[in-house]
C-alpha cells in the first residue's frame, strides 16, 4: 500500500486541478472530469426525455385528445426514445467507464485522453441539432425513433437534423469505445491479468466491442435514409425498386446489439455491487464474463425477432424464435450467480444494495416478458402493443437506469468525499421502485388486451389501466427530483467524510486511493495484491 | 504513460501501443459501415438463393417456360390485388379478382388504370407474390409492371399480364396471390414536362 501513501502526500500539496472553468471543463483530458461531465450531461438529458414522457402520461390520462395535438404526441414519443438512449443511458454508461475504469485497472487516466474530450463535447451539439427540430415549422421526427421507411421520409426535414445528430452520437460512442478498448488492453498495472479484472472493467470491454462493430451500421443505415430522401436512391424505395423491409434488417442487426450495449454494463455494476453488500466474493466470476460474452455474440444473430410480423418465411421465423430463446440461458446463469452471491452472505441494505436487489428482480421480470415476445405465434399478439413497451421499459428503466442509479449511490463517495443521505436514498429508492410498478406493470394488461403503442388517443376499454399508469408514471418522474436532491446535498453540503474504504465490503483498487480520488490517481502502477479484488482467488 | 513507470518492470510485457489498438479498431468500425452497406446485395441474395423469393421484376425466361406442360389434373386459384400509393391520382384495379387455373398453362389477364388528374403522370407498379416461396414458380411473359406506365390527363388503359404457373409449384400451394403497388415516378414525370412529347401507348426509356 505504499502507493498509497505517496498519493495522500502528494494530494496535499498540490492537485494539479487546470484553473478557470473553461480550462477546467471544455478543454479537460483528465478521466474523472469527463466522466463527471458525462454523468451530469446524462442527468440532464434524463430530465429532458422525463418530461416528454410527462406530456405522453398526461395526454394518456384519458381517452380522447386532452392537451396535445397528435402530430406533437408523435414527436414527443420519437425524440423521448432518441434522448434517453442515446442522450442519457449511454452517456452515462461512458461517464461510469470513464471514472471507473482506470480505478479500478490501475491506470493513470485513458489511453487516448484527447480523444476522450472530443468523443464528450460532440455530444452537446448532436442533442442540440435533434432538440431544435422541436422549435421549427413543422416540428420534430414523428415517425418513432426506428425511424423505419417509407414514414420517417414523408414528414419535413426534420429527418436530415435527426440523421445527423445520429452520426454525431454514434461518432461520440464509437471514440469512446475505442478508447475504453484501447485502456483496458494497453493500460492495465502490472499484475491486473484480464481473467483479474473487475467484472465491470469487463462488462464494459465486451459492450465497447459491440459499440464499435454496431454504430457503424446505424450510421450506414441512416445515411441510406438520407440519400433515400434528398439524392434520389432507392435503397428503401419500393418505387424505386428497393425493400423498406431491408431497412427494418439492417435497423436491427446494430438494434439488438444496441439493446446490449444498454444493458451490459448494467450486468457489470450489479456485479461489483452485490459482492460488496453480501460480503463475499461473486460467485461464478468466470461464468460472469462468459456468460456476457456469450449474450454479445447472441446479440448479433437475432435481430429479426423484432420484425416476426413483417411476413417472414416460416424457417426464419423459427430461427429467430429459437436463437432468441437461447440468450434466456447466459442470462439465467446471471441471474442465479447473482442470487447465489446473496446467498448466505452477511447482507445489509444500503441504498445502492437496494437498486441492485430491485435490478435483479425487475430485470427478470423484464426478461420473461421478452421470452413471451420471443413466442412467434404469441408475438403476432403482442407485437407493437403496450406489451413491448411494457417489456422494454422493465429492462431499460428498471434494468439500465436503476443499475446507473444503484452505480452513482455506490461510487458517489469516492467521487465526491462525502457520504450521501442514507435516509433520503432509502426514501428515493422506494418512491421509485414502487411508482416504476405503478407505472409500468399495468402496460402489460393494455398491450394483452390489444392497446397499440404510439397513438395519442385510445378505446375507454383501456382507461382505468391508463389512468393507473399515468398516475405512477407523475410518481416515478417526481420521485426522481429527490435524487437530484441527494446527489447535490451529498456533493456540496453532507459533512459526513467517507473513508478511502467507503463500504465495508468493498473490494477493489477503486477503493485503495483516497476519497473523493484526487485529480490524478495511479500515477505509480500500483501493486496489486489478489486478496484486493472484488472476485476473491479466480486462479483455482 | 509517465516516464517513472518504465523503473517498475511489468509482470506481463504490454503487446500493443495505444495507438496501434484504436487503428485496429477503427478499422473495425470502417469495416462495420461497409457490412451496413453490403447488407443490401446480402439481403437480396438471402432472399432469392436461401429463402427462395423471387426479387427480379424481369421477364421470365420464354424458353424456359416453353417447355412446360399444363397439368390439368391440378386446379389452383391465382387472386389479383392491385392497390395505388397515396401520391399517385390514379385508380387501378383488377378485371378479375380471382381465376382458376392448371399449372403449366399460358394465362392472361387485364388490369385497368385512370389517371383521374388533370396532368400526365408516369407510373412503375411494383409486384409481390404470396406465399413468398412460391414466387420462384410464377412466371410472368408480358406484365405493365416491366416499364413505367404514362397516362395522361384523365386516360384510362387496359393492361395485360401474361403468366404462367411452373407445375413445379409445391403440392401445398392452393391460392397464389399476385399484388400490384402503383407508385407516382416522380423523376420521369418532371421530366415529362420539361420535354412534352405526346406520349401515346407505353412509355419506354
Amino acid at each position: 500500500m505504499a502507493h498509497a501513501a505517496v498519493h495522500d502526500a502528494h494530494n496535499d500539496t498540490h492537485d494539479h486541478k487546470p484553473q478557470g472553468f473553461l480550462n477546467r471543463w471544455l478543454f479537460t483530458t483528465n478521466h474523472k472530469d469527463i466522466g463527471t461531465l458525462y454523468l451530469v450531461f446524462a442527468l440532464v438529458m434524463f430530465f429532458t426525455g422525463g418530461s416528454m414522457a410527462m406530456v405522453i402520461r398526461a395526454e394518456l390520462f384519458e381517452p380522447g385528445m386532452q392537451l396535445v395535438q397528435p402530430e406533437f404526441f408523435n414527436q414527443m414519443t420519437t425524440i423521448h426514445a432518441l434522448v434517453m438512449i442515446f442522450g442519457a443511458v449511454m452517456p452515462a454508461f461512458v461517464g461510469l467507464g470513464n471514472w471507473m475504469i482506470p480505478l479500478q485497472i490501475g491506470a493513470p487516466d485513458m489511453a487516448l485522453p484527447r480523444m476522450n474530450n472530443w468523443s464528450f463535447w460532440i455530444l452537446p451539439f448532436a442533442f442540440v441539432l435533434l432538440l431544435s427540430t422541436l422549435f421549427m415549422n413543422g416540428g420534430g421526427p414523428q415517425g418513432g425513433w426506428t425511424l423505419y421507411p417509407p414514414l420517417a421520409l414523408q414528414g419535413g426535414n426534420s429527418i436530415a437534423f435527426v440523421i445527423f445528430a445520429i452520426h454525431m452520437m454514434g461518432i461520440s460512442s464509437i471514440m469512446g469505445a475505442i478508447n475504453i478498448i484501447a485502456t483496458i488492453l494497453n493500460m492495465r498495472a502490472p499484475g491486473m491479468d484480464l481473467l483479474k479484472m473487475p467484472i465491470f472493467t469487463w462488462s464494459w470491454l465486451i459492450t465497447a466491442f459491440l459499440l464499435i462493430a454496431v454504430m457503424p451500421v446505424l450510421a450506414g443505415a441512416v445515411t441510406m435514409l438520407l440519400t433515400d430522401k434528398y439524392f434520389g436512391t432507392s435503397f428503401f424505395n419500393a418505387a424505386g425498386g428497393g425493400d423498406p423491409v431491408m431497412f427494418q434488417h439492417i435497423f436491427w442487426f446494430f438494434g439488438h446489439p444496441e439493446v446490449y450495449i444498454m444493458i451490459l454494463p448494467a450486468f457489470g455494476i450489479v456485479s461489483e455491487i452485490i459482492p460488496t453488500f453480501s460480503r463475499k466474493p461473486l460467485f461464478g466470476y468466470q461464468a460472469m464474463i462468459y456468460a456476457v460474452a456469450s449474450i454479445a455474440f447472441l446479440s448479433f444473430i437475432v435481430w429479426a425477432h423484432h420484425m416476426f410480423s413483417v411476413g417472414m418465411p416460416l424457417g426464419g421465423e423459427l430461427y429467430f424464435m429459437y436463437a432468441t430463446m437461447l440468450i434466456a440461458i447466459p442470462t439465467g446463469v446471471k441471474v442465479f450467480n447473482w442470487v447465489t452471491t446473496m446467498w448466505e452472505g452477511s447482507l445489509t441494505f444500503e441504498t445502492p444494495m437496494l437498486f441492485a436487489i430491485a435490478f435483479v428482480i425487475l430485470f427478470t421480470i423484464g426478461g420473461f416478458s421478452g421470452l413471451m415476445l420471443a413466442i412467434v405465434p404469441a408475438d403476432f399478439q403482442y407485437h407493437d402493443t403496450y406489451f413491448v413497451v411494457a417489456h422494454f421499459h422493465y429492462v431499460l428503466v428498471t434494468g439500465a437506469v436503476f443499475a446507473i442509479m444503484a452505480s452513482v449511490y455506490y461510487w458517489l463517495p469516492k467521487w465526491s468525499g462525502n457520504m450521501y443521505s442514507e435516509r433520503w436514498g432509502k426514501i428515493h429508492f422506494w418512491m421509485s421502485v414502487i411508482s416504476v410498478n405503478v407505472l409500468f406493470f399495468p402496460q402489460h394488461f393494455l398491450g394483452l388486451a390489444g392497446m397499440p403503442r404510439r397513438i395519442p388517443d385510445y378505446n375507454v376499454a383501456f382507461a382505468d389501466f391508463n389512468m393507473i399508469s399515468s398516475i405512477g408514471g407523475f410518481w416515478f418522474g417526481l420521485s426522481q427530483l429527490l435524487f437530484v436532491g441527494v446527489i447535490v446535498h451529498a456533493v456540496y453540503f453532507s459533512k459526513n467524510r467517507a473513508t478511502s474504504q467507503v463500504w465495508e465490503g468493498a473490494k477493489g483498487l477503486e477503493w485503495t486511493v483516497p476519497s473523493p480520488a484526487p485529480h490524478h490517481t495511479f500515477t505509480v502502477p500500483p501493486v496489486i495484491d489478489d486478496s484486493m479484488l472484488a472476485h476473491g482467488d479466480v486462479t483455482h | 504513460m509517465k516516464p517513472e513507470n518504465a523503473k517498475l518492470e511489468p509482470t506481463k510485457p504490454v503487446a500493443h501501443d495505444a495507438r496501434g489498438i484504436a487503428k485496429v479498431a477503427l478499422g473495425v468500425v470502417f469495416a462495420a459501415f461497409l457490412l451496413g452497406f453490403a447488407m443490401v446485395p446480402i439481403y437480396r441474395i438471402a432472399c432469392e438463393h436461401v429463402l427462395g423469393i423471387r426479387m427480379s421484376g424481369e421477364a421470365a425466361d420464354a424458353a424456359q417456360v416453353a417447355l412446360m406442360t399444363e397439368d390439368k389434373s391440378r386446379t389452383i386459384a391465382v387472386e389479383f390485388v392491385a392497390n395505388v400509393n397515396s401520391k399517385l391520382p390514379w385508380t387501378f384495379k383488377p378485371e378479375n379478382a380471382r381465376i382458376e387455373i392448371h399449372p403449366g398453362a399460358l394465362t392472361e389477364v387485364w388490369f385497368d388504370a385512370s389517371n383521374l388528374s388533370d396532368a400526365a403522370i408516369v407510373g412503375n407498379a411494383v409486384p409481390s407474390v404470396a406465399p413468398a416461396e412460391a414466387s420462384p414458380f410464377f412466371n410472368k411473359t408480358e406484365c405493365f409492371c416491366f416499364t413505367e406506365q404514362t397516362l395522361d390527363a384523365g386516360e384510362s388503359r387496359r393492361m395485360p399480364v401474361r403468366f404462367v404457373v411452373d407445375p413445379q409449384l409445391p403440392k401445398e400451394t392452393k391460392t397464389l396471390t399476385l399484388s400490384y403497388t402503383f407508385y407516382a415516378n416522380e423523376l420521369a414525370t418532371k421530366q415529362l414536362s420539361v420535354v412534352p412529347v405526346p406520349v401515346a401507348g407505353v412509355a419506354k426509356n
